[in-house]
């Protein structure tokens, strides 16, 4: 970090955040001693998986829970003992778009405008305002359980954005939303960080973390593994991939020794999909080549193909266990656990 | 953005706590917007109320004498108020379970307003919404032979003391909604809790015919103070059981149980507000 060119604090300060939950069935650790630094103006995302701690951190430094051990700061106010005033200073938009559905656009806006100490007339200005920015102009005036899933996170977003918030925390600003919605979600998004609004977001995503942020903190048991630039994060994993579906699983061990002698790498498997990957140094040429290689062995293959690294593989560099990746793979089990 | 700047001035001008009055009025008009949004609610909550009034006056009207006499219909009205007043506390419940599942108590957590502000908006505006039940079992009491007897600023105090007691019961729902998970197991717990609290009173029968040892738990059962006090109030028959300090002085013991219930779970629930972290 070159901190020492920038006058101001940063904008988020952690030291040591710990947080454990109890329940019956024992104690989760969602925290273990988690640092993080954010400068002001830039746009940080903590990337993980269900569980990781990514929605602790967020409520931590959003005032709304507090840590077993260590402290933070977010724009030079402590969460703990300066909540109140930090509140003021900060929005908040959540993955369960948290809006009252009985009431309209306009009435949210107003409602959480007036109860961010804005006085009426000023509140119901900014409403109009968000409306027109967030595309709900029109939708304003009718009640919130009519709209659809990205209207709905857009008015959570403006929610949140009523007080000018200095620093704006986003927890998993688009799960759930269909592809179309997720890249509007994006486009307002970067409007935000062009005015210079300070930006945590959290991100199942590395997709997404790559579009939106400068840096990426990818967080694994409640502590933060790596972090750095979407860049940086693919080069510790490797360049593209190449991926054999072998269409029966009696020949899976011929194909991995094909595979892996062609990469010269030994390839991973995956003896439920039947699926083997392995690293592709040459690209199309490798390709080709490792085609060719099974097609003279005589093993059929169901796909292949090249792959640009993913959240998966970064994971599993970087933890030796794979990421949780819920829409990914319908038959995992998804940890919806909101303390994640 | 030429609106910002003022905005935020406005902003980093006011103090830091949120004004607890302005906060608390939001929030109750936002629970109460939610009344006409979905009529559904309050037609069968007093189809509900009528029904009542109807099954109890026509089914036990003509079973239940009253030792001393006096009309039964006058007798129960009272009862049937402070049952559907005694169900504010699971009303309350429900309403906070649904805005903890829906995630808007995190946002209403994030926000720079008084901590106590959601908790009373939603405490006043469901008194609020219990003054318009009440009314209609009044006019459905009226309807089957219900009078009051003792002039208006009896009345109206009867009314009031009513409407103290529902709120202190909507401070005991504040407090369980924030207990349960779901808004199933708080319809469970609250109707658990409260059926036996109304049914272990003087509401429908007179204490007189409960078995002897039942009669002292009955008859310092916060339900029987505010129904006798309001039989005393209006003038409605009201047979005492004993010459106990409830039978005597059912107003002061309604005084005294709302004062106890709001002084115990209002702070109970502001702390449980506070710290819930779901």
């Amino acid at each position: 970090m070159s901190s020492a060119a920038r006058s101001s604090a940063p904008a988020i300060v952690a030291e040591g955040l710990s947080k454990i939950y109890k329940s019956r069935s024992g104690e989760v650790r969602a925290l273990d001693g988690l640092d993080l630094e954010v400068e002001e103006g830039t746009v940080l995302a903590l990337l993980g998986p269900n569980g990781a701690g990514k929605t602790t951190t967020v409520r931590i430094l959003a005032t709304l829970l507090r840590p077993d051990a260590g402290r933070a700061t977010v724009l030079g106010l402590d969460v703990v003992t300066d909540a109140q005033r930090l509140r003021r200073r900060i929005g908040l938009s959540g993955q369960y778009a948290a809006v009252d559905e009985n009431l309209t656009g306009r009435e949210n806006l107003w409602m959480f405008g007036r109860l961010y100490q804005i006085a009426s007339p000023t509140a119901r200005a900014r409403a109009d305002e968000l409306l027109d920015q967030f595309d709900l102009s029109e939708a304003g005036d009718r009640p919130a359980k009519t709209y659809s899933g990205g209207m709905r996170r857009r008015l959570d977003l403006a929610s949140a954005l009523i007080g000018h918030p200095r620093l704006l925390f986003l927890d998993e600003p688009t799960t759930g939303l269909d592809p179309r919605s997720r890249i509007g979600m994006w486009d307002v998004i970067r409007g935000l960080v062009r005015q210079g609004t300070t930006l945590l977001l959290t991100t199942q995503y590395l997709e997404e973390a790559d579009a939106l942020a400068n840096t990426i903190a990818v967080v694994d048991a409640g502590k933060i593994i790596a972090r750095g630039t979407a860049d940086e994060l693919k080069s510790t994993v490797g360049g593209e991939r190449v991926e054999v579906v072998v269409h029966d699983p009696a020949q899976l061990g011929a194909a991995l020794r094909v595979v892996s002698d062609c990469c010269l790498a030994e390839a991973a498997v995956d003896e439920h999909t039947r699926r083997l990957t392995a690293p592709a140094a040459g690209g199309a040429t490798q390709l080709v080549n490792v085609i060719r290689a099974l097609d003279e062995a005589g093993i059929a293959i169901d796909d292949v193909g090249l792959r640009r690294p993913t959240l998966d593989d970064v994971f599993l560099s970087l933890t030796g266990h794979a990421a949780e990746q819920p829409d990914a793979i319908a038959a995992t089990p998804v940890a919806a656990g909101r303390t994640a | 953005m030429s609106t910002a700047s003022t905005v935020d001035s406005t902003v980093e001008g006011e103090s830091d706590g949120g004004s607890a009055l302005s906060d608390a009025l939001v929030v109750t008009w936002r629970n109460l917007k939610r009344i006409p949004r979905i009529p559904e609610l309050a037609i069968f909550a007093i189809l509900q109320s009528v029904m009542f009034v109807l099954l109890f006056a026509f089914v036990f009207g003509g079973a239940i004498p009253l030792p001393g006499g006096g009309s039964y219909r006058e007798f129960l009205m009272p009862g049937i108020f402070a049952q559907t007043l005694a169900f504010a506390a699971a009303t309350t419940a429900i309403g906070m379970v649904d805005d903890m599942a829906r995630g808007l108590i995190d946002r209403f957590r994030s926000l720079p307003m008084s901590r106590s502000a959601f908790l009373t908006g939603r405490t006043v505006s469901d008194v609020v919404y219990n003054l318009g039940i009440l009314i209609v079992l009044m006019l459905s009491g009226l309807a089957v032979g219900w009078r009051v007897h003792e002039g208006v600023a009896r009345f109206l105090a009867g009314v009031g003391l009513a409407l103290l007691f529902a709120y202190a019961m909507s401070w005991v729902g504040v407090w369980l909604g924030l207990l349960v998970p779901t808004v199933e197991v708080g319809q469970q717990v609250a109707f658990t809790a409260i059926f036996p609290l109304t049914f272990l009173s003087n509401a429908f029968v007179p204490l007189q015919t409960l078995p002897g040892w039942l009669q002292p738990v009955a008859d310092w059962n916060p339900v029987s103070a505010i129904t006798a006090a309001m039989r005393e109030l209006w003038g409605n028959p009201n047979p005492f059981a004993t010459n106990s300090f409830p039978s005597e002085h059912p107003i002061i013991l309604t005084l005294i149980w709302t004062a106890l219930f709001i002084a115990v779970f209002a702070p109970l629930g502001v702390r449980r507000y506070r710290a819930t972290s779901r």
